[in-house]
């Protein structure tokens, strides 16, 4: 009954004003926050290609619950991505109701925009657009993981990103979120008050430089990622499907006392010795491909 | 003998049904020290009678003279036009704002509607004995309402703010920062929920999209980000 009287007056019967907006806002606010965090460790992770196969490798394992679970599960990742998928449809739904909705709220934005050229009106707009731009850049990509969770590896992504035809989708989306989070962060500070001090003016110039350090940074660590997977996936061209197999100390080959970086060893065809002492030696746990 | 100067006015009357919006270009010299107010006079006086446009003060003090100048909203009467280097400055008249004529705009009317409000009074239940002396304020707290109250209505934080053009019925930020200034009165016996009751909506605080123009552009030097930012903690933060 209360409901039916607030929903039709827009307060209570008491005559008082929902507290939802507040709710709303708080909610646009820590969505925000939890995805710009998760997008940083995303870019990370995925950046750890930048420094070794391997690395990539066990990290994309990690995931899958690897040392808890023997070989790991990719469920686990499905389930992550679903709860990111969640806070994204929330956040998305909290933050449309910001943007232009009519073609005259559009214009009159434009235009003040240009006409001002303030920046952090103007980082609004981008926000707004690639936000919006997310709505299916970031379903493109979510869905995809959601249903071939176990496709996350040195091959399997690089796979993903050449032969599946992904690069165009994650150089619009790699933009996007980066720009989008990041502005969001800085927004997030002043709009909150966070890290304000006792001077403001001189706290926002921080942070908006902070802001830019950190955009540049994400860019520069994101493009160079992708293109260390598009020059892998280039490689890997004819062995679609193939799974990278974390390097071993190579026994066979002591005298060179080096790591062997042969990466497309087949390992069925190592002995049941050499196996184990890789095992030993890195900790990593293979399960027999095929067996 | 100065440089000469362009100024190019938008020109429109709303209330004609001739009139049609058009720049209105002029060409003056410049004086030394000439503001836009200086320049603005002399055009009228001696070039187009016809442009309407608000001055009182002439020095920054009474709020009456904010337009859109290159696109930025500023009082005219503290803005140099030797500040602009090739010369040429376009004025419009500020934007959310019921336009009068030319360059002149109410925010007068908006100003009382936004005061009507967010009830910018004092609301007490105390019986004032005028025969006695004030009850003291501490002048930490004293200084902290007056810095807030400084605040001249010139309508330049509206006229900056992108959430407001789009969102006209947006209270702004100096109506946002007008519930500060009573918020921080210990004279004023409103609760947060009172204030809530006055701008906690999507109309009020939380309608405020952070894009900080009016920060950047208040004329008086408003802390206008920290008091927002601190209007919404207190209001989100109630049950």
């Amino acid at each position: 009954m209360s409901n039916l009287i607030e929903g039709f007056l827009g307060k209570s019967a008491e005559g008082k004003k929902s507290r939802m907006p507040a709710k709303l806002d708080y909610w646009q606010s820590a969505t925000g926050l939890i995805l710009a965090l998760f997008m940083w460790g995303h870019m990370f992770f995925d950046s750890s290609i930048l420094i070794s196969k391997d690395l990539m490798y066990h990290i994309s394992k990690m995931f899958e619950g690897v040392p808890l679970i023997k070989g790991g599960n990719p469920a686990i990742v499905s389930v992550a991505v679903a709860i990111i998928i969640t806070i994204i449809v929330i956040h998305a739904a909290l933050g449309m109701r910001k943007l232009p909705t009519k073609y005259r709220e559009y214009q009159v934005f434009r235009t003040h925009m240009k006409m001002m050229k303030h920046e952090d009106t103007t980082l609004w707009f981008i926000q707004a657009l690639t936000g919006f731009a997310m709505f299916f850049l970031a379903s493109a990509h979510l869905i995809t993981i959601l249903t071939n969770p176990g496709d996350i590896g040195p091959f399997a992504s690089a796979d993903r990103v050449v032969s599946g035809w992904m690069w165009p989708l994650y150089i619009l989306l790699l933009l996007a979120v980066v720009l989008h989070g990041n502005i969001g962060l800085y927004r997030l500070c002043v709009k909150w008050g966070w890290f304000e001090g006792k001077d403001t003016k001189a706290s926002r110039a921080k942070l908006k430089k902070l802001q830019w350090a950190i955009i540049a940074f994400f860019l520069v660590m994101g493009f160079a990622a992708l293109a260390v997977y598009i020059n892998i996936g280039l490689e890997h061209r004819d062995q679609i499907g193939q799974r990278y197999q974390p390097t071993a100390i190579n026994i066979k080959n002591i005298s060179s006392k080096t790591y062997s970086k042969d990466v497309n060893r087949d390992m069925n065809a190592e002995t049941s010795f050499r196996a184990l002492v890789a095992m030993n030696f890195s900790g990593i746990h293979f399960q027999k491909k095929g067996a | 003998m100065g440089r000469m100067i362009t100024i190019k006015a938008l020109k429109y009357n709303p209330n004609s049904k001739v009139s049609k919006a058009h720049f209105a270009k002029y060409e003056l010299e410049e004086t030394p020290g000439m503001t836009l107010f200086i320049a603005l006079s002399k055009i009228r006086e001696e070039m187009d009678h016809d442009l309407s446009f608000d001055f009182v003060c002439r020095a920054g003090i009474c709020g009456s003279c904010g337009m859109m100048i290159n696109g930025v909203p500023k009082l005219a009467c503290r803005t140099l036009t030797k500040d602009y280097k090739d010369g040429v400055i376009q004025l419009m008249p500020m934007p959310a704002f019921k336009l009068i004529k030319d360059l002149s705009v109410n925010t007068g009317e908006w100003m009382e509607g936004m005061s009507k409000r967010v009830e910018s009074w004092i609301h007490t239940n105390e019986e004032i004995d005028f025969t006695k002396l004030e009850r003291p304020i501490e002048p930490d707290v004293a200084q902290e309402v007056f810095e807030i109250d400084r605040c001249v209505e010139c309508g330049i934080c509206v006229a900056a703010c992108g959430t407001k053009l789009m969102r006209p019925n947006f209270v702004g930020a100096v109506g946002l920062n007008r519930v500060a200034r009573f918020y921080a009165d210990p004279q004023d016996n409103r609760t947060d929920e009172d204030y809530y009751e006055l701008v906690g909506d999507d109309d009020g605080v939380f309608g405020c999209m952070s894009l900080l123009a009016c920060e950047d552009n208040c004329p008086k030097h408003l802390p206008l980000q920290s008091k927002i930012a601190y209007m919404r903690r207190k209001l989100v933060a109630l049950r």
